[in-house]
């Protein structure tokens, strides 16, 4: 009984530590899940005289999605996205971050354009308001504007079909 | 080959602490308070890129546009509540570096007490445990009074032989 505590114990530290090796540390939990998307006014890339807000969105279910040139994962990201946007499954926007708005033109005309509309973040003071910290972020925003999901780093295939489609769809019948 | 290498490591390190210079600098306050509040905020809020740094040492672009926000904000007069609400509402509690005292964090707060609190039960146990043990000797020597002059006699035989040898020793 005696040896038996110290088994215990270790038994019970190398469980939780084993554990710990699965979970990915740069995923941390955002406090913007079930909160309405925080507000903002930003010009539009392709018509700098016009302005995107969250609030024209009301209604929709719709992908916010973060980017810049400077963001390699972008690149990676990018196909699918523009695949997605062409499926016509759900609306895109886009938020370029701290970025030279004629690269990212240029990038859009290059790589296809996925986004219903990208708005310009160029002093990265609405992505710090959106909690950003990692290129690319993705967000699903239902009807009423509140955030359901956050997917940090670039979507794959897989993230997809078996996370963000779902939750569209099920979000698009909680509208009905 | 070593003169350059510690070269560059000089140069790394001067170079490391001119930046940590240059992040206090960067910023004007209205009074020392101020500055004292933005030296502390930064020290005790954690850089998202680089998680393991605060946002005062970190270089990331993210750390230097919230530097400039803490800045702003404490210069506006906000208080270092409502930077760390701010913090905390975007990024949440995981950018404090002194977590918040909350049922989710009780273990963290108190798991440390929780050990040494069992320390010192099993040191306490183990004096007990040793008291006791002198306590009962008294009454096991009774026992040993044989045991002690057999004891003797094995001793006296000893010293004899070692006599006997420093004798032999002597006459070689």
């Amino acid at each position: 009984m005696r040896f038996a505590i110290p088994l215990i114990v270790f038994a019970a530290i190398a469980t939780f530590l084993y554990m710990g090796l699965g979970r990915d540390p740069r995923e941390v939990p955002s406090p913007l899940i079930g909160k309405p998307a925080p507000e903002f006014a930003l010009p539009v890339l392709k018509q700098p005289d016009q302005q995107f807000s969250p609030a024209q969105m009301q209604g929709k279910v719709w992908l916010f999605n973060i980017w810049a040139t400077w963001c390699a994962a972008c690149r990676v990201e990018h196909p699918l996205l523009v695949q997605l946007a062409r499926s016509g499954e759900v609306d895109i926007v886009g938020l370029n971050y701290k970025d030279d708005s004629d690269s990212a033109r240029q990038w859009l005309v290059d790589l296809g354009d996925p986004y219903l509309m990208t708005a310009v973040d160029v002093d990265g003071r609405v992505g710090i308001d959106w909690g950003f910290y990692g290129a690319p972020e993705t967000f699903v925003i239902d009807g009423e504007g509140v955030v359901r999901h956050k997917h940090i780093g670039p979507v794959s295939p897989q993230d997809l079909t078996e996370t963000i489609l779902p939750l569209v769809a099920q979000l698009r019948e909680d509208l009905k | 080959m070593i003169i350059r290498t510690i070269a560059m490591l000089l140069l790394m390190v001067l170079s490391s602490a001119s930046f940590a210079q240059s992040v206090f600098a960067e910023y004007e306050f209205d009074n020392t308070g101020q500055e004292k509040d933005f030296k502390s905020l930064t020290a005790q809020l954690r850089c998202l890129v680089c998680q393991n740094q605060n946002i005062a040492d970190s270089n990331a672009p993210l750390a230097q546009d919230l530097r400039r926000e803490i800045h702003e904000m404490l210069t506006s007069g906000d208080s270092r509540q409502d930077v760390i609400d701010f913090m905390v509402d975007r990024y949440g509690e995981f950018v404090l570096y002194k977590p918040i005292m909350s049922l989710k964090t009780l273990a963290l707060w108190f798991g440390p007490l929780l050990f040494f609190a069992g320390g010192v039960l099993v040191l306490w146990r183990l004096t007990r445990k040793q008291k006791a043990a002198v306590a009962g000797e008294p009454a096991a020597s009774q026992v040993t009074s044989q045991a002690i002059a057999e004891a003797r006699q094995l001793l006296d035989g000893s010293t004899n032989n070692a006599t006997n040898n420093a004798s032999q020793h002597r006459d070689s």
